[in-house]
C-alpha cells in the first residue's frame, strides 16, 4: 500500500499546501480589491504579514493558561493533517488509508474546538462571544459538510477520499443531480467556515459583527502568525475538498513524478479560478446579521440532506 | 481451590466480596476513615479483579451454574458468556477507577452516614454484576430490583434537601414502571409454560405476536432505565442529585445494564428480530440523541449538563442497536455485526469518558462548593490536573479524533452508510438520511463540551472565592488518571478492543466484522477498500506536525514573551462578569431549537432601576405527557375515595353487594 512514490507525493502535497496557502489568501484578497475597484495589495502580502508577525514579540494576557499558548500550534498541526489527507495532486497517498472523509471532518472539528477554547481562555467579553459564535457556525456547518461528503461516499461506495476522487473523475462526465445540490451546500458551508461574507467578514474588527477575529483577539506575535497561517490553510483545505469533489479531473492517478508535474498546473489553475469565484461571491453578497446565519447554514444543511436523498432516490439502481 | 476454578465461580465470588464489603460498612457506619481507607480501596481491587476475570472469560465458552439459592423449586441460574463478560469488564474497569476516586471524595459526613453509603454502593455494584450473570427471569428481577433500590438510596444521600427527595421519588417511580414492563416481557417470552429460565426462552420459538409484545415491553422497561425519550425525565434529576462517584456509576454503568438487558432479550432470548423493531429503536434513539444534546446545551448546572449528555449518548447507542435489528431482520448479518460492534463499543467508550467527566465535576464541587456554571471559571489555573483530565474527556465526548468517542461514532456512521442496501423500498431512502441526525448530534456535542470546559475551566474566576480553590487529592487524581488513560487507550487501539467484541457478534448475529484482518493499525470494517481509519497514524502524524511547527518557530525566531493586561479591543474596564455565562453560551441553541423548549422569559421594563433578565427552558414533555398522566391518576384516585366512607355499616353493605353480585354471576 505504501510505496516510495506515494510517500513522495504525500510530502510534496503537504509542503505545497503549507507553502501555497497564504498565496491563495493573497490571490483572493487581490481579486476582491480589483472587483471593488480598489488598488490591490501585492500578491505576496500574506507572507509579509506572517514574517512581520513572527518577528514581533508575544504579548500574553495575564492569566493566559498553557492551553492558550499551545492551541495555535495544535490548530496548525490539525489543519496540516487535514491538508495531507485531501488528494490534490495524486490519489496514491499513504495517509488516505489512515484517515477518511469522516476523519477529515473530525480533524477540522478538533481544530475548531481548540481555537474556540483558546478564545475563552483569557476570559474577555469578545473572546467568549467569538467562541460562542464560532461554535454556532460550526455545529450547523459541520453536519452539512459531512452530508456533502456522505453523498460523494455513497456514489463511490467508499469514504476514502482517494477512492471518491478516482470514482468521480472516471465516470465519464455523468452529471449527478445529487452533486449539484451538494455543490451549492458545500459552497455555503465553505463561506461560513472560512469566515467569509455573508456570514463573517475577514476584514472587520467591528465589535458586533466579528466572529473569527473576536476569538483570536488576544493573540499576538508568533501565536497570531500560526493562527493566520492556519486560517489560510483552512481556506486552502476547503478549496481542495471542493475541487476534489466537484472538479476531480487532472489529479494524478499514481504517484509518479510525471503525473505530479502534470497535476500541479491543473491544481494551480483550478485554485486560481476558485479563488476568483470566491471573491466574486463575497463581492455580490452583503454581510448578514449573526442570527440570520443559522438560517443560511440550515439551508445548507437541508440542501446537503436533500443531495443525499436525491442520490438514494434517483441514482441508485 | 477447585471451588473457584471457573470464571463464573470467580465472578460470583467477587460479587459476594462486594456484598461483604458493603456489610462491613455497617460495622463502623459513622467512620469516614473506615470507609475511605479500607472499604473503597478493597472495592477497587475487587473491581480490578472482576475486570481481569471478565477479560479472560470473553473468549472462553459459555458456562452455566445452578445456585442453591432462591425459593424452593425455583433456584437461581447463572451463566457467563461473551456478552456478560464484556459488560462485566466494563463494570469492573470503571468501578475500579470510581472506587479509587471515592477514597478521596467522601469526607465529612452529611446526610447519609459514610458506612451506609459504602453499603449501598457495594450492594449496587454487586447487584449490577449479578444482573449480568443472571440466567433466569427470577434471579434477573431480584438483582435488577436490588440495583434499583440500592441506587435509590445512593441518589437520596443528601436527603435533607427536598428537591433531592423529589428526584429520588421520580427515579423510583419510573424505575418501577420499567421493572413491571420487564417482568411482563419475560412473561410474554415464557409463552405460558411457567418455566422462567433463559435456557427455556432461548429454546422456544415465540410467535411473531408474542415476540413483538415481548420486544416492545422490553424496550419500554429497559428504555425507562436507560433514559430513552420519553421516559428520560428522571435522569437529569436523579444523576446530578447523587454524590459525584455515584453519578459516575449511574451514568457510566447502570445505563449500560439496560442496554445489556435489551440486547440479551432481543438478540439472545427472542433470537430473530423483526425488521420494524429496528425502525422503532432507531427512531427513539435518534430523538433521544438530538433532544438530549439540545437540552444539554441550555443547562447551567454542570452535572445536569452531563446527565442530558448521557441521554444523548444512550440515544446513539439505541440508534446503533436499531440498525443492528434492521440489518438482522433482513438477514444482513455481517452488517448487523458491524452495527452491534459500534453499539457495544460506544457503550464502553461512554462508560469511561462520562465517569471521568462526572468525577471531574466532583473535584470541582469539592474545591469550590459550586455546581452552577455561572459561578465557576478559570479553574485550569487552580486545578490543572483535573482540568487536563477533563480536557481528555471533553475531546472524547465531543467525538473528535483520535479519541475513543470518535472511533465508535465513526463505526456508527459507517453502518449508516450501508443502509442504502436495505431490501425495502422506503427504508433504503430514509435511513441513510437519518445519519444527518447523528451528524448534527455529534456537532452539537462539540458545542456543548466547549461550553462545559470553557465555562468551568477557562476564563476568569466568576467568583472571588474560586481563587482559593484547591487541586484534587492524590486518590482523586489516581482515579481520574485511570479513566483518562482508558479513554486514550480505547481511542488509539480500537482494533484490539473490537477484537474483544467478535465472540459476542458471532454468538448474536452469526458473523464478526473481521477488523483484525487488516492488522492492529487499521480499523477497517467489512473491507479496507470501503473505509479504513487508523487513530494511531492520525495521532502520530498530527503530533509530529505540531511538534515540527513548534520546533521550527523556536529555531528560527526569538521566543520573547511579555505579560500584559488583556487587550479586548482596548476596552478599559473589564471584569469577570463580562464573560459569557452558561445561559449566554447556550443562547444560540435556545434560539435555533426554540420549538424543543417551553420557554419562559422575563424581560425587565425600560425604567427598571434594578433590571433582571431571566429565561428558563423546560421540557415540553412534562406538560404534554407527565402532568396529564399525573392529573388522570389523581382524578382516578379521587373517584376511588368516594367509596371510602369511614363507617363500618357502609363497608358491610359493600361486602353484601359483592356477595350478591358474585352469586348472580357465578350461580
Amino acid at each position: 500500500m505504501t510505496s516510495a512514490s506515494g510517500l513522495s507525493a504525500q510530502f510534496t502535497e503537504l509542503a505545497l499546501a503549507v507553502l501555497l496557502a497564504p498565496l491563495l489568501t493573497g490571490w483572493v484578497n487581490q481579486c476582491r480589491a480589483w472587483l471593488q475597484s480598489k488598488s490591490a495589495p501585492p500578491l505576496l502580502q500574506p507572507y509579509r504579514t506572517l514574517a512581520k508577525l513572527f518577528q514581533k514579540e508575544v504579548v500574553l494576557a495575564h492569566g493566559a493558561s498553557p492551553l492558550f499558548r499551545f492551541a495555535p500550534y495544535l490548530v496548525f498541526g490539525c489543519l496540516c493533517s487535514a491538508a495531507a489527507i485531501v488528494p490534490t495532486l495524486a490519489t496514491d497517498l499513504p495517509l488516505n488509508a489512515a484517515a477518511d472523509a469522516i476523519a477529515l471532518v473530525g480533524l477540522l472539528a478538533l481544530a475548531r474546538l481548540f481555537i474556540a477554547l483558546a478564545g475563552m481562555d483569557v476570559g474577555t467579553a469578545f473572546g467568549t462571544l467569538g467562541a460562542r459564535r464560532e461554535m454556532l457556525v460550526g455545529f450547523l456547518a459541520e453536519p452539512a459538510l459531512l452530508m456533502v461528503l456522505f453523498t460523494a461516499s455513497l456514489i463511490s461506495n467508499s469514504t476514502s477520499l482517494a477512492t471518491i476522487v478516482e470514482t468521480l473523475a472516471h465516470k465519464e462526465l455523468v452529471i449527478y443531480p445529487s452533486m449539484a445540490f451538494a455543490g451549492v451546500a458545500f459552497t455555503m458551508v465553505s463561506l461560513a467556515e472560512n469566515a467569509r461574507i455573508p456570514v463573517d467578514n475577514p476584514a472587520t474588527h467591528l465589535e458586533l459583527t466579528m466572529i473569527h477575529e473576536a476569538m483570536v483577539l488576544e493573540y499576538s506575535g508568533r501565536h497570531l502568525a500560526m493562527i493566520e497561517w492556519a486560517a489560510s490553510l483552512k481556506l486552502f483545505v476547503y478549496s481542495c475538498i471542493g475541487l476534489a469533489l466537484f472538479f476531480p479531473w487532472g489529479v494524478a492517478n499514481g504517484g509518479d513524478w510525471l503525473g505530479l508535474v502534470l497535476a500541479l498546473p491543473a491544481l494551480l489553475a483550478k485554485l486560481a479560478v476558485g479563488g476568483a469565484l470566491l471573491a466574486l461571491i463575497e463581492m455580490l453578497s452583503a454581510k448578514m446579521r449573526i442570527f440570520r446565519a443559522p438560517e443560511f447554514l440550515g439551508t445548507a444543511f437541508l440542501l446537503a440532506v436533500l443531495a443525499m436523498l436525491v442520490h438514494v432516490l434517483l441514482e441508485r439502481t | 481451590m477447585s471451588l473457584l476454578a471457573t470464571p463464573l465461580d470467580q465472578v460470583l465470588a467477587l460479587a459476594c466480596a462486594w456484598l461483604a464489603l458493603g456489610g462491613l460498612g455497617l460495622a463502623r457506619p459513622s467512620s469516614v476513615q473506615w470507609a475511605t481507607r479500607v472499604l473503597y480501596p478493597a472495592g477497587a481491587l475487587v473491581g480490578l479483579a472482576l475486570a481481569a476475570v471478565a477479560l479472560a472469560a470473553i473468549f472462553s465458552p459459555a458456562a452455566e451454574l445452578v445456585l442453591p439459592l432462591g425459593l424452593p423449586d425455583l433456584p437461581f441460574h447463572a451463566r457467563l458468556d461473551a456478552l456478560s463478560s464484556f459488560f462485566l469488564l466494563l463494570l469492573g474497569a470503571v468501578s475500579a477507577g470510581v472506587s479509587v476516586y471515592a477514597c478521596g471524595y467522601f469526607r465529612q459526613p452529611q446526610g447519609t452516614a459514610p458506612g451506609l453509603i459504602a453499603l449501598y454502593l457495594h450492594v449496587f455494584l454487586a447487584s449490577m454484576a449479578l444482573v449480568m450473570v443472571a440466567n433466569d427471569a427470577y434471579f434477573f428481577m431480584v438483582a435488577w430490583e436490588t440495583m434499583a433500590l440500592s441506587s435509590f438510596f445512593l441518589v437520596t444521600c443528601d436527603h435533607q434537601h427536598a428537591e433531592i427527595r423529589r428526584a429520588g421519588y421520580l427515579y423510583l417511580l419510573i424505575a418501577h414502571i420499567g421493572a413491571i414492563a420487564i417482568l411482563l416481557s419475560f412473561g410474554a417470552l415464557q409463552a405460558g409454560s411457567g418455566d422462567y429460565t433463559f435456557e427455556h426462552m432461548r429454546a422456544l420459538q415465540p410467535t411473531p405476536g408474542w415476540a413483538t409484545a415481548a420486544f416492545l415491553l422490553a424496550l419500554l422497561g429497559f428504555g425507562a432505565k436507560a433514559g430513552l425519550v420519553p421516559l428520560h425525565v428522571w435522569l437529569p434529576e436523579a444523576h446530578p442529585a447523587a454524590p459525584s462517584p455515584v453519578s459516575a456509576l449511574l451514568s457510566a454503568v447502570m445505563l449500560k445494564t439496560a442496554v445489556y438487558g435489551l440486547v440479551r432479550v432481543t438478540l439472545d432470548l427472542i433470537g430473530w428480530p423483526l425488521w420494524w423493531w429496528g425502525v422503532v429503536a432507531l427512531a427513539l434513539g435518534l430523538v433521544s440523541a438530538l433532544g438530549g444534546i439540545v437540552f444539554a446545551a441550555v443547562q447551567s448546572d454542570m452535572k445536569r449538563l452531563l446527565a442530558y449528555s448521557s441521554i444523548e449518548n444512550i440515544g446513539l447507542v439505541f440508534a446503533g442497536f436499531g440498525l443492528t435489528l434492521l440489518f438482522r431482520g433482513f438477514g444482513m448479518d455481517a452488517l448487523a455485526a458491524l452495527a452491534l460492534t459500534a453499539t457495544l463499543f460506544h457503550c464502553l467508550n461512554h462508560a469511561f469518558y462520562k465517569s471521568l467527566l462526572f468525577l471531574c465535576t466532583g473535584s470541582v464541587l469539592h474545591a469550590t462548593r459550586e455546581r452552577s456554571l455561572g459561578r465557576l471559571g478559570g479553574l485550569i489555573r487552580r486545578m490543572p490536573w483535573v482540568a487536563w483530565c477533563a480536557l481528555i474527556g471533553t475531546i472524547a465526548i465531543a467525538g473528535l479524533p483520535p479519541s475513543n468517542g470518535f472511533a465508535s461514532e465513526w463505526l456508527l456512521l459507517q453502518a449508516f452508510l450501508f443502509t442504502p442496501g436495505l431490501p425495502h423500498g422506503y427504508l433504503n431512502m430514509l435511513v441513510p438520511v437519518a445519519a444527518a441526525a447523528v451528524a448534527l448530534t455529534a456537532a452539537l456535542s462539540g458545542y456543548v463540551m466547549v461550553k462545559f470546559f470553557g465555562v468551568v475551566f477557562l476564563g476568569q474566576h466568576r467568583e472571588p472565592k474560586l481563587a482559593e480553590a484547591h487541586e484534587a487529592g492524590a486518590w482523586e487524581r489516581t482515579g481520574l488518571a485511570w479513566l483518562a488513560a482508558a479513554c486514550v487507550i480505547l481511542g488509539l487501539a480500537p482494533v484490539t478492543v473490537i477484537g474483544l467484541l467478535e465472540p459476542i457478534t458471532r454468538a448474536l448475529t452469526g458473523r464478526a466484522i473481521g477488523s483484525l484482518a487488516q492488522g492492529w493499525l487499521f480499523l477497517a470494517p467489512i473491507n479496507a477498500e470501503r473505509a479504513s481509519y487508523s487513530p494511531v497514524l492520525v495521532f502520530v502524524v498530527t503530533a509530529l506536525l505540531v511538534a515540527a511547527a513548534w520546533l521550527a518557530v523556536r529555531a528560527f525566531y526569538h521566543g520573547r514573551v511579555r505579560r500584559g493586561p488583556a487587550w479586548d479591543c482596548g476596552f478599559p474596564a473589564q471584569d469577570a462578569r463580562m464573560q459569557d455565562t452558561a445561559e449566554g453560551f447556550g443562547q444560540p441553541v435556545r434560539v435555533v431549537f426554540s420549538p424543543f423548549f417551553r420557554l419562559t422569559q422575563h424581560e425587565p421594563a425600560p425604567d427598571d432601576a434594578r433590571p433582571r433578565f431571566s429565561a428558563t427552558a423546560e421540557d415540553r414533555l412534562w406538560y404534554w405527557l407527565y402532568l396529564p398522566v399525573a392529573r388522570l391518576v389523581e382524578r382516578l384516585t379521587a373517584a376511588v375515595t368516594l367509596l371510602q366512607r369511614g363507617r363500618i355499616s357502609v363497608y358491610l353493605a359493600y361486602s353484601f353487594a359483592t356477595l350478591l353480585a358474585l352469586l348472580l354471576f357465578i350461580r
